[in-house]
């Protein structure tokens, strides 16, 4: 372990691209746009997701592609997509639009708990690498799951750590770590971050960034809670690379007791 | 609806005191329109209760309760049997409900039809189905609007063309207001009138209710980024009939009266831009985004007051048009 520190020697890396930043947010569910705007600029993402099938891509003047598209780097998503077919098509008008090749797979299987459906999943990831894309699935806190999608050519995995909305955080970060231990390619939280400890946590157990959205945009302060959030995934990953002390079930003084002089 | 206090959102704490004045002001608005008009506009003063369904709505809505409490709007927190006390139609299950007194409505389209008659009756000349091509512009100064052929000479123009704002022909970039159309899809269902299933505005957990005079039970309203795409959708009208239909259940009997789509003039912050632009003598009245029928007497009030005395009323100071010529914030 040498000596690296700063954001610049630890920057996150996806397919070979850079980014300074370790954390992806969403443009959904804002109080209004210019709050958005705000939030953005004080979480400093290093990618920013957009519903494809909820917006419009034909150009306007204050959409939010016009708004957001020259000064961050978007990531589509495929979110209201339940099959392959409507992923993929999603994933080609994304490319058309945006001039991206990136796509943030997400397929999902049940209305009620939004998990994926991971047949589906495997079947698109499959498709859309072929057909050139960079994919970045959303996916189960499965770790079979997730090596078969690195398998498949996905550039990142994107495990859940609670169902998307809920805000309860990590539900099972043994399968996080373990995902983030055996992981070919990088591994992004995303989903289920209700406060900056869950980001932080994400980190520490060894997750390459975190995507989240509701988090923030539905906070009492979104601006204060987003700048929250940069600043966890920074000590979060911080914390992973100094390394965690052991824990102990006796307590130890953090002074020693012994030989002091005139003690 | 005239709601002030049950809508109010973070980062919104101006526009909730704008909204707020508007709505006092809205009672002695209606009476006098309706003097004016002969028309009755239906103000309705029962006030809203925004409902929870579950133990999740629960946690949300008093979310929500606290912040709106903390810009000192007046909500009363009701068990879910106080509310079925007060509206018995509503789901059986109904786990918690808040109160907002003075958040009242009005029947937009009733509204529509008196202003038009007290305008025409204070002797303004009205065209209407006349879209306008053109605003002219010399030496920085608004002289006249062109309708089609024909030119109609004007010193003070204001623009209140909502959605459809920055679509007028001829304004400079600068003072083109940042409006964007926000797509939402609703609908109508009939009540007895005799025996209507709601009294009060009732936001449930995935749609709202606005009971009218006439037995018309309005449901509303998605929020789509779609441009002005004018499409009624099965997944929209599905959303919005299984939202009220969680909500109050007897909805199941009613006939549906009829389903559109509109367009809210959105702006960067979903507060209105009011006040003078880049043009000298073109006055900026758009941008209402939910809150146009609300925001219509302080509109008019200040507007007028603007550009016959020349005062800017410090209420509105806040919704210039310079408010958003600041360049955003670049990437880090």
């Amino acid at each position: 372990m040498g000596g690296t520190t700063g954001d610049t020697a630890d920057a996150l890396s996806i397919a070979d691209r850079g980014f300074a930043s370790r954390l992806l947010l969403g443009t959904a569910g804002y109080p209004n746009q210019q709050m958005m705007l705000d939030a953005l600029a004080a979480a400093e993402p290093a990618l920013v997701t957009v519903a494809i099938r909820r917006i419009s891509l034909e150009p306007y003047a204050e959409s939010l592609v016009d708004l957001v598209g020259g000064r961050y780097s978007l990531l589509p998503n495929t979110a209201g997509c339940a099959t392959v077919r409507d992923a993929v098509l999603t994933a080609h008008l994304a490319r058309e639009a945006l001039g991206t090749s990136w796509i943030k797979l997400e397929l999902i299987g049940d209305r009620e708990t939004l998990y994926p459906d991971v047949e589906q999943l495997l079947r698109a990831t499959e498709e859309l690498v072929k057909d050139g894309f960079t994919v970045l699935p959303y996916c189960n806190d499965d770790p079979v799951t997730c090596r078969k999608l690195a398998d498949l050519g996905a550039a990142a995995v994107m495990p859940l750590g609670s169902p998307i909305g809920t805000g309860l955080g990590i539900i099972n970060p043994y399968a996080i770590e373990r995902i983030c231990t055996t992981s070919p390619v990088p591994v992004i939280l995303d989903a289920g971050i209700g406060t900056a400890s869950d980001a932080a946590q994400a980190m520490e157990l060894g997750c390459d960034g975190v995507l989240l959205n509701t988090a923030v945009a539905k906070a009492h302060d979104p601006r204060r809670m987003a700048r929250a959030m940069r600043l966890a995934v920074a000590a979060g990953r911080e914390a992973r690379l100094a390394g965690r002390i052991p824990k102990r079930s006796q307590a130890e003084p953090s002074s020693p007791q012994l030989g002091l002089v005139g003690g | 609806m005239l709601a002030a206090g049950i809508e109010a959102e973070p980062g919104e704490e101006a526009l909730y005191r704008l909204n707020r004045l508007s709505q006092e002001l809205w009672p002695g608005f209606a009476a006098a329109l309706e003097t004016a008009s002969g028309i009755a506009v239906d103000y309705r003063g029962e006030g809203t209760l925004a409902i929870a369904l579950t133990r999740d709505d629960v946690a949300q809505l008093r979310f929500h309760f606290d912040f709106q409490r903390s810009l000192g709007v007046a909500l009363e927190w009701l068990s879910g049997a106080e509310a079925r006390r007060r509206e018995p139609h509503l789901h059986p299950g109904l786990a918690a409900a808040v109160f907002s007194p003075h958040d009242h409505q009005v029947d937009n389209r009733r509204l529509v039809t008196a202003l038009r008659r007290a305008f025409l009756a204070a002797g303004g000349a009205l065209h209407e189905h006349a879209p306008v091509s053109a605003v002219e512009i010399a030496g920085g100064r608004v002289t006249a609007v062109r309708v089609g052929e024909s030119r109609h000479a004007a010193d003070v123009v204001v623009l209140a063309a909502g959605a459809w704002s920055t679509e007028i022909a001829g304004l400079p970039r600068a003072a083109l207001p940042p409006v964007r159309p926000i797509k939402g899809q609703m609908l109508a269902l009939r009540m007895d009138p005799a025996a209507p299933l709601l009294r009060h505005v009732v936001w449930a957990p995935r749609a709202y209710l606005v009971p009218r005079r006439d037995g018309r039970l309005i449901v509303g309203a998605t929020t789509e980024e779609r441009g002005f795409d004018s499409a009624l959708t099965a997944g929209g009208v599905f959303a919005l009939l299984e939202g009220v239909w969680r909500a109050l259940p007897g909805v199941e009997e009613l006939a549906i009266d009829e389903m559109w789509v509109g367009f809210r003039p959105g702006s960067r912050d979903d507060a209105p831009l009011l006040g003078p632009s880049a043009v000298d003598g073109l006055v900026l009245a758009t941008g209402h985004h939910r809150n146009g029928i609300l925001l219509t007497p302080a509109t008019a009030d200040a507007l007028s007051r603007f550009i016959l005395r020349g005062e800017l009323d410090a209420a509105i100071r806040p919704f210039a048009i310079d408010r958003f010529a600041a360049p955003l914030k670049e990437e880090a």
